[in-house]
């Protein structure tokens, strides 16, 4: 037993099969960022040095509120499913259960505070 | 680690006599940005929050990211998240097979490299 490694004691237990599913909710979220993030920041590169009144007549407008707030729901979910791995591959046991449990809440609770803020800007 | 066994039987050294390569340091290089990154959009959406709850707010808060300190922490996330947009667009290349032999694999590291400083310069310049 004590010269068992970790191949061995894992073959024939099978995988998750949860992997495939994550890889192409990634692909997506690249792709979809890919188009986002060059419109993102070239607005809110534009909008940012501006004073109040001008980036709350920035942010009315339809096509800018509507790129900040999909780039930031995509970016956040793109970035959850790339901490989860980051994690899993560098942090073990109940601390990586715990640490993923607290990034999926700061990625989800800064989105939702960031479509909000924007929402309100924006209407 | 699930291996609770490790320690106890002889193992070949790994990172302690590893040659830093340009396909090892990029790809590292992209988890890096990837996650650093979280910090930028933390600030983004401060920011947007600071500007929908009025002038007061929006002024600490404008003022931290237009600073000198926040012109810089921008722009190494602008450099950031270009490479790391490029790198993604050499994973979605590499997901298809193809392009993998190690001379093209460099020459797309190096195109990583070199196009997100070029893309952080268009990016200082134009905004």
């Amino acid at each position: 037993m004590a010269y068992l490694t970790d191949r061995k004691r894992a073959m024939g237990l099978g995988s998750a099969k949860s992997g495939t599913a994550h890889h192409w909710s990634m692909t997506i979220s690249s792709v979809a960022l890919l188009i986002l993030l060059p419109l993102f920041v070239f607005t809110f590169g534009a909008a940012l040095g501006g004073t109040y009144e001008e980036i709350v007549a920035y942010y009315a407008r339809p096509f800018p509120a509507i790129v900040a707030a999909l780039t930031i729901l995509v970016s956040f979910k793109h970035f959850n499913d790339g901490v989860q791995t980051l994690l899993e591959d560098y942090v073990h046991g109940l601390a990586q259960k715990v640490s993923i449990v607290v990034m999926t809440c700061v990625s989800y609770g800064a989105a939702a505070v960031g479509i909000f803020a924007i929402a309100r800007l924006a209407l | 680690m699930a291996d609770v066994n490790r320690g106890n039987r002889p193992l070949s050294p790994h990172i302690s006599i590893y040659r830093p390569q340009l396909t090892s340091m990029t790809s590292i290089l992209t988890r890096i940005t990837g996650n650093a990154m979280l910090i930028t959009a933390l600030l983004v959406v401060w920011w947007f929050l600071a500007a929908s709850s009025g002038q007061g707010y929006f002024d600490v808060v404008n003022g931290i990211l237009t600073s000198w300190f926040g012109d810089l922490v921008m722009c190494f996330s602008v450099l950031g998240l270009w490479y790391h947009t490029l790198a993604g667009v050499r994973h979605l290349i590499w997901d298809n097979a193809v392009m993998m032999d190690v001379p093209t694999a460099e020459k797309l590291g190096w195109a990583c490299i070199g196009g997100s400083v070029v893309l952080t310069l268009i990016t200082v310049i134009v905004v």
